[in-house]
């Protein structure tokens, strides 16, 4: 049957069950610490000793359909249906794990998954006397040897060495004890054992085996109290209890059975009929093929993916999953279900920006907020508020969608059942309501590199369908909003609150432990904004008020009293009386704050900016996390309103320039292309200089890409000096949010060198780039030189030379992502238990220097201001 | 190719061979034994003009980025 039918009708079950879950308690669990694992072989005997039930017949149900004594769904092997008892232990589903079957093979076969060992016991031991081919009086010595190396240096070791012992025993040819002839064995794949050119059948090969002494399985690593190598060829089988292997039953009330159960059916069977032959004296060509045949099943049994077999299928075609498919591999139980980690309370979707929001704010969707709950405990105080929630129901926003009685009990809120819930309600009763505005959520995006990439913010209910976050916040997770989604987790403890609250919430992850200066800042338009404002803007008092009221300002003592305010002193409102700061803004100009009054300067990315602003480090410092986050928000907001105010866009006239410029421009660019047509003549009458340790070919080269990249600096700079300072792109450029001179450059003048791994483009067509140019031209346009800029627009050569890069870029970043995370995932999980302890010294786990000083230098950057710590301040208390 | 002093090249740091007194103070300072320190090989060619035995301690001055000169021990194994 489908997969995914099963799972389905599993869901569905476990949603009717829901309700009766008990929560057990804790006191009856007894703990017990793990000293020691023993690995070993299961011995035929343990097998039908630890058997509930022998299984003779593969028949699963009767006319009635009950299980069939004896046949693979015994009862004896456990319940997989409700309501009934077992029949060996007497629990209930649930209560018991289930017992194992066993069969008896009619003939032994070979263990797939112990191949590999038995090759090698057969070739090392003699196949007359089943001694290990060693002289009696180096067997001590190679086994002293042996308990060696596992001491001194560890157990793979030892195994290397094992294997190595085991290369040098096949070449022996004659027992040093009963002097018998030894012959080659090969493995003839999967489990076909020749020797001599004969088939060894397991029979044999387990009589071989079970001469082995003792004590000489030590030197193979085998622990003959727990293994014996006889067992690996399998007389008797163990049957899975019938819990393992569920049965389901399907809507039109058809059973269907597990993989396993249809293989072992499949065992069972042949192994009847195996049984027959044998006893009715069937010829032995008859009882060979169905003996493989049974080797078959059980090999497949316990790999349905060796290689030489071709797989057990379904009817469908679909290959069965058998024992090793369910642990092995990605889906499998151990990375699937072990060690993948699963949560509830969590919602995932796309995210969106909202400026309006608070920085640590998430703006959750009301059909996200009804799934998700917490859980609220019933007090005298609050009963009434919880109340609220129950009479609203699972299905009106806010309601509860459970409520827990204090047994543990969960039960569904629903319209019948609500009205008896609300007189039921007692203090000591949990209500499970619907998430509301300034409930804490745990918001996070992949891949969470650093701590910041999780952080608690407050939830606000917002209709619409994604998660929002203030745009402030997309430096830390590295988020941007072209389709990228992020993960919601509600804490569903007091204690889980009260750690998110203190150790995650955004003002305690402001300033990055990398590089000591805020990871939040102001982006963009909020940049932009801010810049205009304090460089030029002016404004009438009104207009003033209007917009700092617009950003949640409402004492606007600080405002000057004047008709006609100034950029700089609105800005100044939002800034402490007592702030004095003295810094640089992005082009180096000196910025200077007294007493909470902007002085001089202009503020920009140096000052507000995420990983640049100082001044929001030093506001930080000064005033606290609190303080910081609060006035960021303002300033955020303010940069924004500034913009909607006077209005901002960039268009293609900003990339104008006048014509004497473009003029001179071209002039520059023409003259690069008759230097470089010098430069190649002078290489082809072989005059050209070389440069010492290249070739003349890769001197012209070089030479020819400075002077290229010489012209379009120049045409650049031009560009920069007579672009337009009052541009929007200009603005955005100069203030550090979005652009910068070279992009501007690439527009209104030149793209430049098209370079592919470091070369110019070479390749194409036999000795040129593109079909119309001529061969071994090395001029600057047949290898990828575009000398227009964006605006103008680029001919077809130069379209294809830009296309060309672009692409190889883009193939770079989707080859380079992966490979660099795996890289940094290893980095981090070999120094994740690294500490520095409080002798100032890094140290593993088990108290080993690493190193002598944190960063060689003790300082804690997360405390320091980008990497270094002000001294004078700290001492003297003011910078 | 001509020998050359390694311990003079300009990429190899100072290695100091601490004196028996020296090696009790660090151990005391750091509060640990040997065990604790990280290793250095005897035939490490930085080391090769010292007089050394394993058990020693070996300090090393280098530069560093962050600190200008960072301190550095290592015990000869
Ligand atoms: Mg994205
Ligand atoms: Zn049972
Ligand atoms: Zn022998």
């Amino acid at each position: 049957m489908a997969e995914k039918e099963k799972e389905k009708i599993e869901e569905e079950k476990e949603e009717t069950k829901e309700e009766e879950i008990e929560i057990e308690s804790y006191e009856q669990a007894i703990f017990k610490k793990v000293k020691s694992i023993l690995f070993g072989v299961f011995s035929p005997k343990m097998i039908q000793k630890m058997a509930a039930a022998k299984i003779v017949t593969p028949e699963l149900y009767d006319k009635e359909g009950y299980p069939v004594d004896g046949g693979l769904m015994d009862a004896r092997l456990g319940v997989i249906d409700p309501g009934l008892r077992c029949r060996t232990c007497g629990s209930k589903l649930k209560e018991c794990l289930g017992h194992f079957g066993y069969i008896e093979l009619a003939r032994p076969v070979i263990h797939i998954k112990f191949v590999d060992t038995i090759l090698k016991l057969l070739r090392c031991t003699c196949r007359e006397c089943g001694r290990v081919l060693i002289p009696k009086n180096k067997i001590e010595e190679v086994s002293a040897a042996l308990e060696q190396i596992e001491e001194e240096r560890s157990l793979e070791e030892k195994r290397k060495e094992i294997k190595q012992l085991s290369a040098v025993l096949r070449a022996i040819s004659k027992c040093p004890y009963c002097k018998a002839k030894q012959y080659p064995i090969l493995l003839e794949k999967p489990t076909t054992f020749i020797e001599n050119e004969k088939r060894l059948s397991p029979i044999e090969i387990r009589t071989r085996l079970e001469k082995i002494p003792d004590d000489e399985l030590k030197l193979f690593g085998l622990n003959p109290a727990t293994v014996r190598p006889e067992w690996m060829v399998l007389t008797v089988m163990p049957i899975p209890p019938v819990t393992m292997r569920p049965s389901i039953t399907l809507e039109s009330g058809e059973r269907s059975e597990d993989d396993l159960t249809h293989k072992l059916g499949d065992i069972v069977r042949i192994n009847q009929r195996l049984f027959e032959n044998i006893n009715a004296g069937a010829p032995e060509i008859i009882i060979e093929d169905l003996w493989d045949l049974l080797q078959y099943h059980v090999t497949t049994y316990f790999d349905n993916t060796v290689a030489q077999l071709p797989p057990a299928r379904h009817r469908s075609g679909q290959p069965l999953k058998t024992l090793t498919e369910r642990i092995k591999s990605k889906e499998g139980r151990i990375r699937h279900n072990l060690a993948g980690k699963r949560t509830n309370f969590s919602a995932r979707s796309v995210i969106s920006p909202d400026p309006m929001l608070d920085i640590d704010e998430v703006g959750v969707p009301i059909e996200i907020a009804m799934k998700l709950t917490v859980p609220e405990k019933v007090t005298e105080w609050n009963m009434e508020y919880l109340k609220r929630f129950i009479e609203k129901g699972s299905d009106k926003y806010p309601g509860a969608n459970y409520i827990i009685r204090p047994d543990g009990k969960r039960k569904k809120i629903t319209d019948e059942t609500k009205e008896a819930f609300l007189e039921e309600l007692k203090p000591g009763y949990v209500v499970e309501r619907h998430l509301i505005d300034g409930d804490v959520a745990l918001f996070n995006r992949q891949p969470s590199l650093h701590r910041m990439s999780m952080m608690a913010h407050r939830v606000r209910v917002l209709s619409g369908k994604t998660l929002r976050l203030n745009p402030a916040v997309c430096h830390p997770y590295n988020a941007d909003f072209d389709g990228d989604e992020m993960n919601l987790h509600i804490p569903q403890t007091e204690e889980a609150r009260a750690e998110a609250e203190i150790l995650m919430q955004v003002r305690t992850q402001l300033i990055s432990p990398g590089f000591g200066l805020s990871v939040i800042g102001c982006t963009m338009d909020s940049i932009s904004g801010n810049y205009l404002l304090t460089k030029e803007l002016e404004f009438s008092r009104q207009e003033a008020i209007d917009l700092l009221y617009s950003i949640g300002v409402d004492d606007f003592s600080k405002l000057p009293k004047k008709k006609v305010v100034n950029g700089k002193e609105i800005f100044s409102v939002l800034l402490p009386e007592d702030f004095s700061y003295k810094g640089k803004s992005k082009n180096g100009e000196e910025v200077v704050i007294k007493k909470g009054q902007l002085i001089k300067g202009v503020i920009d990315k140096a000052s507000l900016g995420s990983e640049s602003g100082l001044m929001l480090r030093e506001l930080h410092k000064r005033y606290g996390p609190e303080k910081a986050i609060e006035l960021l928000k303002k300033l955020f907001k303010l940069g924004i309103k500034v913009l909607l105010k006077i209005g901002f866009t960039t268009s293609v006239a900003d990339t104008d320039l006048p014509t004497e410029i473009k003029d001179e421009i071209k002039q520059i660019l023409d003259e690069a292309e008759q230097a470089v047509d010098k430069l190649i003549e002078s290489y082809n009458n072989k005059t050209l200089e070389t440069f010492p340790g290249k070739t003349l070919l890769e001197t012209l080269e070089l030479k020819i890409v400075e002077v290229l990249n010489r012209a379009r600096n120049e045409a650049g700079k031009i560009v920069a000096e007579n672009a337009d300072k009052n541009t929007p792109t200009m603005i955005m450029a100069d203030s550090g949010a979005r652009g910068n001179l070279l992009n501007l450059a690439q527009m209104a003048a030149s793209v430049g060198q098209q370079a592919l791994r470091g070369k110019r483009i070479e390749r194409g067509y036999k000795n040129r780039t593109l079909s119309h140019f001529k061969k071994n031209d090395l001029g600057p346009e047949a290898r990828g030189f575009i000398r227009d800029g964006f605006k103008a627009g680029l001919n077809p050569a130069e379209f294809f030379f830009q296309a060309i890069t672009g692409r190889d870029g883009l193939m770079d970043t989707a080859l380079r992502t992966p490979k660099s995370g795996y890289l940094y995932r290893r980095l981090a999980n070999a120094m994740q238990d690294l500490k520095v302890e409080y002798d100032g010294t890094v140290r593993d786990a088990t108290g080993k220097i690493i190193q002598f000083k944190y960063g060689e230098d003790g300082i804690d950057v997360s405390k320091s201001e980008a990497g270094e710590i002000n001294v004078a301040r700290i001492i003297g208390g003011k910078s | 190719m001509t020998k050359f002093k390694v311990s003079q090249h300009i990429l190899v740091p100072k290695h100091i061979k601490l004196s028996e007194k020296d090696k009790k103070e660090l151990l005391e300072e750091y509060h640990i034994s040997l065990k604790e320190l990280p290793k250095i090989n005897k035939k490490d060619p930085a080391i090769q003009q010292l007089d050394i035995k394993k058990g020693d301690v070996i300090k090393i001055i280098r530069k560093s980025p962050s600190a200008g000169e960072a301190v550095f021990y290592r015990v000869v194994v």
